[in-house]
């Protein structure tokens, strides 16, 4: 119980003290996971939205792989671009491997299946709605799928939340990718475990704490986006 | 849409229509002549949405063939109709905006764009309405919408699926009146619907459809007068039949 109140209270004193480690943790993780939420969106958005719209060749396995990999462990993830990037891998040498371009790497294959797939439920439920109208327009394909992401914006809002949360939030994919180097690809949640083990509870704590607030912010966002959106029905 | 060559008339030959092995309209055979307006009647599942969703192009007739006969076919002939629905799509956005939206699709340059969706708002008197959400508006404020989003597009032939069935009488006036306006301007009308008074003020023609089956098409007096079936005796009557 004492270690416990003295961590908790050490834990307040490093954030009140702006840590500089703490500080270039915190910043790191931001830094790779949003990253990799921009590249998820980049490819999540159109590919989600063709899948839901237009029929091609392998249309099914696209939409089979992005259900699959929506929830796969990210330890796996992580295994898999540990794999392609090893020095004896086919991206061996570009020499990645524990860089935070590799942990860019492995959550945006993380979060890109999450966005792509809840992108295409969004777009096909709207093209339920908007389908005739579109054809009626002649809308060509492009315009046809920037209406739709246009008219989804509020609830691919929410989808990108979505991924950004299990991007900031994982540990297995960063761990085995960057390999937890103080200064260089530490990131909060494998400073937690590290910590955690080295019976470091002050650390642990502190880096918990901040990652406890930022969901917290997500979901408010969330939240805010969904009532905003609710009270204006109209544009949502 | 004066000057350039029409598109029409339509004629439907020998058109079947089926899904899941039923076959829900049988042998089409009609002619749509321009600047008409032409009112389909017909009991509830008679085929009148599936006829003027495939008249629109919306779906593909199973097997006859739906024609375009005019000579102003060489480019695309959806392009040159519009189509407004029972419940109409309202985009999520502003009212002005899904007409600016309609307009940029159709290739119309920014400027002419806004410039016409503000005509079109101003003809069917919502310029009050112009920033307000599309979809918080009345149903007779959104039908009056589809309407002048249909004719910010300068269709020449207009298709409208009951376009008044869940409005109340003032509305449905304004939204008749607005009917009148395309009739006035060369718009050749083709429309469903239920309200035989609607139809006795609107229609030149009358097309009745029962059970997938054209049964009369001509003149609107006649076929009030003297419907020559006993199924459209009924109807005009105010018999149930299906
Ligand atoms: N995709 C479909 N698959 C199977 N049956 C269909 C399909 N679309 C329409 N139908 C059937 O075709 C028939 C005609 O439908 P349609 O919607 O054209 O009728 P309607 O004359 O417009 O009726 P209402 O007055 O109720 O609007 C109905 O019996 C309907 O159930
Ligand atoms: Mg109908």
């Amino acid at each position: 119980m004492n270690t416990l109140g003295q961590a908790i209270a050490e834990a307040g004193t490093l954030l009140a003290g702006f840590d500089a480690d703490l500080l270039e943790i915190i910043g790191l993780s931001l830094r790779v996971s949003l990253t990799a939420v921009l590249i998820a969106c980049v490819i999540g958005f159109p590919l989600g939205a063709a899948v839901a719209l237009f029929k091609f060749p392998g249309r099914g396995a696209v939409s089979l792989l992005l259900n699959t990999f929506m929830g796969l462990p990210p330890v796996v993830v992580g295994l898999l671009v540990f794999l392609m990037l090893s020095r004896a891998g086919p991206l061996g040498v570009l020499g990645l491997l524990f860089t935070p371009t590799a942990m860019i790497i492995a959550q945006a294959l993380l979060v890109t299946p999450i966005v792509a797939a809840l992108t295409r439920q969004i777009v096909a439920d709207l093209w339920r709605e908007y389908g005739e109208h579109l054809h009626s327009l002649d809308a060509s394909p492009t315009a046809r799928l920037g209406t739709l992401i246009y008219d989804a914006r509020f609830s691919l809002a929410t989808a990108v939340l979505a991924g950004f949360g299990r991007a900031i939030a994982e540990v297995g994919a960063v761990m085995i990718v960057g390999g937890n180097i103080d200064h260089a690809t530490r990131v909060m949640t494998t400073a937690i475990a590290l910590e955690t083990s080295k019976g470091n509870l002050a650390t642990a704590l502190a880096l918990g704490f901040v990652l406890l607030t930022i969901a917290l912010v997500v979901n408010a966002v969330v939240e805010l986006v969904n009532g905003w959106a609710g009270r204006k029905a109209a544009l949502a | 849409m004066s000057t350039r060559q029409t598109i029409l008339p339509l004629e439907f030959r020998r058109v079947v229509y089926e899904a899941d092995g039923t076959r829900l309209l049988h042998d089409i055979d009609l002619t749509l002549a321009g600047g008409r307006r032409t009112v389909i009647l017909g009991p509830n599942g008679a085929g009148k949405s599936l006829l003027l969703r495939l008249a629109h192009g919306l779906l593909a007739p199973s097997s006859g063939d739906i024609v375009w006969r005019g000579a102003g076919t060489r480019e695309r002939v959806i392009r040159r109709q519009a189509m407004v629905f029972q419940r109409p799509v309202m985009l999520r956005r502003s009212a002005l905006g899904n007409l600016t939206h309609a307009l940029k699709v159709r290739g119309v340059p920014r400027d002419e764009g806004r410039e016409r969706a503000r005509a079109a708002l101003a003809m069917a008197g919502l310029s009050d309405l112009a920033h307000r959400p599309a979809r918080l508006m009345s149903g007779g404020e959104q039908q009056r919408l589809a309407l002048a989003r249909a004719w910010a597009t300068e269709p020449e032939i207009l298709f409208l699926d009951e376009p008044t069935a869940s409005l109340d009488p003032a509305a449905t006036r304004a939204v008749e009146t607005l009917i009148g306006g395309f009739h006035a301007a060369g718009t050749t009308v083709v429309m469903s619907t239920h309200d035989l008074g609607q139809a006795r003020r609107i229609a030149d023609d009358v097309l009745f459809l029962h059970k997938g089956r054209v049964v009369e098409f001509g003149a609107a007096d006649r076929f009030f007068e003297h419907p020559s079936s006993a199924e459209a005796r009924a109807f005009v009557a105010g018999e149930l039949l299906w």
